[in-house]
């Protein structure tokens, strides 16, 4: 029974890593007012990218220096991902653009671009179907702790990741410390609540929401890196990633907007998206309605909030609004 | 002169095709106070802007003792010294005082703690009494202002600009505020104050500069002014600032409230045994400091509070029936004719929408009367139409967004709706807050006008003096009890102030 629950907390885990780094990214950006909903198209870039630099590397750099292996994947992933914020900064912060709007449009973009190089990939691999593999960097992706198949239980359920999963944690927490003890992070909380009040206090609210905006998605297509490189093992197939997007934004609700709560958040969220896996007697269709599972446990955190109207819990203030100075 | 803190000269801004400034040149001197009076939309607020940073001037030029500078962010005028104190605070809801103070200052390290000590000897300085740990949204309107004030203050500045500071507070605050303000001056910082309460600018400022539409008439020295004085170069024009006060006739009884309790939500009896009567015809003036249960008693006749215990009773002109309103939802009041008209301190906030022009506003009470499926906009719109010439509202047109209009002309809008509903008693709370001399009178003259049509008028004032020269009887409200019913013809200043006090020690608790 122990066993079984480890197994499940370990794949919960698993699961909730890409949402942690979505979620992180999304709360970093929402913090600056930015509602940014083109996140999961951002992921599914972040992914892409990996798999692009990953593919190119693995056909003419040398596969077994494991850092160029890492580090290749990871720099073109963040390279797509911050392209994308770029685009919506642009729209959004500079060209005045409605938020959502741009927000949907890049998602629907981001998926769009994702398959048509996925697409292009798979008939330069040789492959059927839409589908890579990339198992020479995946490898590196995957390697666990040496250590940690020696530790029984505990290192087989909490070491047994690579090493994207501690740094989603690690980014997490720093930005949860960012966000609340330093001068930069108080700032960058101002401009999200009420950029008239930031500015007038002379703080420059475009580059703050550029910067944040960026950092944020950067950090977000880690996630879908992660989904990429670690838990499919350096497989690419298209739409593979699924509704993991939406549920990192989901995950922005159910954290009230404060990292450290969607570290555990995650694992939460993790656990009900594969929780029928662990219910016997499911047919295909019962199991699409415990899909469901994250997005009512968000609701039900949202009437609670609203109706404990607490001023912390609710989102930045001005949040999905466009800032304009001169506006009387 | 080495005395001079700041100079303007020349400074023009326009907004697309309307002219906010026009070639205006004002100077203040350290440790001086300069009153800037103008009508809504004479260009105060555009002209201390351009100076905080927030809009940059299409020409002319600023000098800062005695340098040429450019200001193009609010940042530059940090860096100058300069700092202003918004009419509409510009303050983090969530954040604690502390945290509103320090942000965007980053010469220091981060440090809460070594920060609320320093902020807490600037506080000492000058006389301030703040909770640095309260956060924004727990805090009075007085609170705030002064959070305001000390942010400044902390960040050094030598230059102050005050938009309108005494807009919402209690006569009390305001002394207190008129303190702060002289000792500032006394430690040499220059200080610039905008607003259109003359009494005011007579008591607290050194020089009186005045715009008119955007152009800048003059500065005199505020012992050479008087009232009359500073209208007429305001207005440009003579005008009377007497309020002309028919005598009341054919009254009847309308409005009999009799032994009313309530209690707010935290379980504080705010309204005690409530007891008065409106009649038709009259005007009933609400005098009391703040938060002393006017709010709650014009909501109790309009429905929106719950009693716990006494009634109301309309005598109904049309049916000769009398009703208990007690026992009516807010929707059978309105219909009775029963009107309330509150100016809440968020003018936009009560039952505007910003961003639809005043034709749909109008719309907005009369949906209900609408039979067809479609929209009926004939009638709305030539009741905005004539809102707009009857009052005087300055806008492009009837479809313009409420939202850009200035304060004053979207109160008249407000209180030009509710008196368009043809009402039988009239509640207005505060309708000329935050307006010009003017205005203000265009407001008066419309409550004297219903009067006279036979409308039981109710209406809750802050300055005394407008109360004793409209009202015809005055009701004095203090900590929920009526203190006094006295008479407007004979009543005195000094009488309606002891009332106000009485039981409650003077206490402002809102």
């Amino acid at each position: 029974m122990l066993a079984i629950l480890a197994g499940f907390l370990k794949q919960a885990i698993i699961q909730g890593i890409p949402l942690l780094f979505g979620s992180t990214g999304e709360i970093i950006t929402e913090k600056s007012g930015n509602l940014n909903l083109g996140i999961p198209g951002i992921m599914y870039i972040g992914g892409i990218s990996g798999v692009i630099g990953a593919y190119f590397y693995e056909k003419h750099g040398d596969v077994d220096n494991a850092l160029l292996c890492v580090l290749v994947p990871f720099l073109t992933s963040i390279l797509g991902s911050v392209i994308m914020s770029l685009i919506y900064c642009f729209l959004t912060v500079t060209m005045k653009a409605n938020q959502n709007v741009t927000g949907l449009a890049l998602t629907t973009f981001g998926v769009g671009v994702g398959n048509f190089f996925g697409g292009s990939l798979t008939s330069l691999f040789g492959g059927e179907g839409g589908h890579i593999a990339l198992n020479a960097t995946g490898k590196y992706y995957q390697a666990t702790l040496p250590f940690a198949d020696k530790l029984g239980l505990f290192g087989e359920t909490f070491l047994s990741f690579g090493f994207l999963a501690y740094l989603a944690i690690f980014i997490s927490l720093v930005a949860s410390w960012y966000l609340n003890h330093t001068r930069s992070g108080l700032n960058l909380r101002a401009v999200g609540e009420n950029p008239a009040t930031a500015d007038a206090a002379g703080v420059n609210v475009t580059l703050y929401k550029y910067v944040a905006t960026c950092v944020g998605g950067a950090i977000a297509g880690l996630g879908g890196l992660y989904f990429i490189m670690d838990y499919i093992g350096g497989s690419w197939t298209n739409g593979g990633f699924g509704d993991r997007g939406w549920l990192a934004i989901a995950l922005v609700i159910f954290a009230l907007w404060k990292p450290k709560f969607s570290i555990l958040g995650s694992i939460l969220f993790g656990g009900l998206y594969i929780v029928y896996l662990y219910i016997p007697g499911l047919s295909r269709n019962s199991q699409e309605l415990f899909k469901m599972l994250p997005y009512i446990v968000t609701i039900i955190v949202l009437i609670f909030t609203s109706i404990r109207k607490k001023r912390e819990n609710q989102p930045p203030q001005s949040l999905g609004l466009t800032y304009f100075r001169e506006e009387r | 002169m080495a005395n001079v803190a700041i100079e303007l000269n020349n400074l023009t801004k326009t907004f697309g095709k309307v002219v906010a400034n026009k070639n205006v040149s004002i100077s203040v001197n350290k440790g001086e106070i300069l009153s800037i009076l103008g009508e809504n939309g004479s260009g105060k607020t555009t002209l201390m802007n351009m100076i905080a940073g927030i809009y940059y001037p299409d020409s002319g030029s600023i000098r800062i003792n005695g340098e040429d500078v450019t200001i193009r962010s609010p940042k530059d005028a940090f860096d100058l010294k300069i700092g202003m104190i918004h009419q509409h605070f510009k303050l983090v809801d969530v954040f604690s005082a502390t945290e509103n103070i320090v942000l965007g200052i980053d010469n220091q390290k981060y440090n809460i703690k070594v920060a609320e000590k320093s902020i807490r000897e600037t506080c000492d300085k000058y006389g301030f009494e703040i909770d640095l740990n309260k956060k924004i949204y727990d805090m009075s309107v007085s609170e705030k202002q002064t959070v305001e004030i000390v942010k400044v203050l902390y960040r050094g500045a030598d230059i102050l600009i005050l938009d309108e500071p005494t807009a919402v507070l209690t006569p009390q605050e305001i002394t207190k505020l008129f303190a702060v303000l002289r000792r500032m001056r006394d430690d040499g910082k220059a200080i610039i104050i905008i607003t259109h309460k003359l009494n005011e600018v007579l008591e607290i400022s050194d020089r009186v500069s005045v715009l008119r539409k955007g152009e800048y008439i003059g500065t005199v020295e505020t012992k050479d002014a008087t009232e009359q004085s500073l209208t007429e170069m305001m207005v440009g024009e003579k005008i009377s600032l007497d309020i002309d006060r028919p005598e009341p006739h054919d009254t009847t009884d309308r409005l009999i409230v009799k032994g009313v309790d309530c209690f707010n939500a935290e379980g504080v009896k705010v309204l005690d045994d409530i007891t008065f009567t409106a009649k038709s015809g009259e005007i009933l003036g609400i005098a009391g400091i703040a938060g002393s249960g006017q709010r709650e008693l014009l909501e109790a006749v309009a429905g929106l509070q719950k009693l716990s215990g006494g009634e109301i009773i309309y005598k109904d002109p049309t049916s000769g029936k009398d009703e208990n309103l007690r026992n009516k939802t807010p929707n059978e009041i309105k219909n009775l004719g029963v009107r309330l008209s509150f100016v809440p301190e968020d003018r936009l906030g009560m039952g505007l929408v910003g961003n639809m022009g005043i034709a749909d506003n109008m719309m907005l009470r009369s949906y209900k009367k609408g039979k067809s499926f479609f929209l009926e906009r004939k009638e709305p719109k030539s009741l905005a139409n004539k809102i707009i010439t009857d009052l005087k509202v300055v806008t492009p047109d009837a479809n313009t967004p409420v939202r850009r209009l200035s304060g004053g002309n979207v109160q008249k809008v407000l209180v030009g709706r509710e008196i368009a509903a043809s009402p039988t008693v009239l509640m207005a709370a505060y309708p000329v807050r935050g307006l010009d001399i003017n205005s203000s009178y265009t407001i008066y003259n419309l409550l004297t006008e219903q009067k006279e049509k036979g409308v039981a008028v109710i209406f809750v004032g802050e300055d005394l003096d407008v109360l004793i020269e409209l009202c015809d009887r005055i009701l004095v409200l203090s900590g929920g009890r009526v203190t006094g019913i006295v008479d407007g013809r004979s009543a005195k200043k000094e009488e309606l102030g002891i009332l106000m006090t009485k039981g409650k020690g003077g206490d402002t608790n809102e």
